[in-house]
């Protein structure tokens, strides 16, 4: 599997994904905001965590118009896949590569521990080693994780199957309980907890690494 | 060419912000504060040539995100 991760200036969990990456057995690269070409062959993208552009204007927003993402939007209109986690998550949506926004915590607050998540859909080759129905133990660690969305996109997101997490315990107003959504396709998925936060003994949880296995084995070459 | 451009979050949307504005008026004694929603004023100095039509563009591709924010233009 040929990974990507994206660094923009004020990502911080780039390395960290791209270990996640790497300890699934992906060979990854990293990629400057700035780079205008994807390289070529990937079998995914992976937006990371962080703070990019230091959350001017609004979460994500910078980051959606950089050079790169042109050339992000070109893959997953393809149909190439693409994972976005917590501030990618953000720079997703603000890229209408997937639906609805992040806005502000309900309470306000920057919240950072590890929460219940609900495996909503195995459907996808993101969540296909889970069973649908599992509570796996996730980090979160955001000020604007408030999934939103009308009422009409959230009632197709249901109705397709394409909520792919829901919180335990809402810690963030987010409609529906939402942390996670895939794409029409399903094969783009913008989450805000990190599973390349738990995905490693040392992380004091590994429930994030069945995330990355599932991927490598959908994607690997046969 | 001088423009300013006020963001808001639309109706409907929570604004968390605004209600614990809302809520520290009412702890100073302001009564009667039913509601504060809180925006933003982007404020741009522009080459002459510009037109009101390029602030739009500049708040449908980058100022605003219309899933969740309205926009209005002031020109001058």
């Amino acid at each position: 599997m040929k990974a990507a991760v994206i660094v923009f200036p004020g990502s911080n969990c780039d390395r960290d994904l791209a270990v996640a990456f790497e300890a699934a057995g992906a060979d990854v690269q990293m990629v400057w905001h700035k780079d205008t070409e994807l390289p070529r062959d990937l079998d995914i993208v992976g937006v990371p965590g962080g703070f990019s552009f230091g959350d001017y204007l609004r979460c994500g927003a910078i980051a959606a118009n950089s050079p790169i993402c042109n050339s992000l939007k070109a893959h997953t209109d393809r149909g190439g896949y693409a994972i976005g986690i917590c501030n990618g998550f953000q720079v997703l949506t603000e890229t209408g590569i997937l639906p609805g926004a992040l806005l502000r915590n309900a309470g306000l607050k920057y919240i950072c521990k590890s929460i219940g998540l609900k495996v909503v859909t195995r459907d996808s080759a993101f969540t296909e080693g889970y069973n649908a129905g599992d509570i796996i133990n996730i980090p979160i660690a955001h000020h604007d994780g408030n999934y939103y969305a009308d009422d009409a996109t959230i009632d197709t997101l249901h109705d397709q199957d394409r909520i792919a997490f829901t919180y335990t315990e809402n810690p963030n107003g987010a409609a529906k309980d939402i942390a996670g959504i895939l794409s029409e396709n399903r094969r783009v998925l913008g989450m805000m907890p990190h599973p390349e936060r738990a995905a490693d003994a040392g992380h004091g949880g590994t429930d994030g690494a069945a995330l990355f296995r599932a991927l490598m084995g959908a994607l690997a070459p046969a | 060419m001088k423009a300013r451009v006020h963001v808001m979050l639309k109706n409907g949307v929570l604004d968390p912000q605004g209600e614990a504005v809302r809520h520290a008026l009412g702890a100073l004694g302001f009564d009667g504060v039913n509601g504060v929603r809180q925006g933003k004023v982007i404020e741009l100095d522009l080459a002459e040539g510009a037109t009101e039509a390029d602030v739009t563009a500049m708040c449908e591709k980058l100022l605003a995100n219309t899933v969740i924010e309205s926009y209005s233009v002031e020109i001058g």
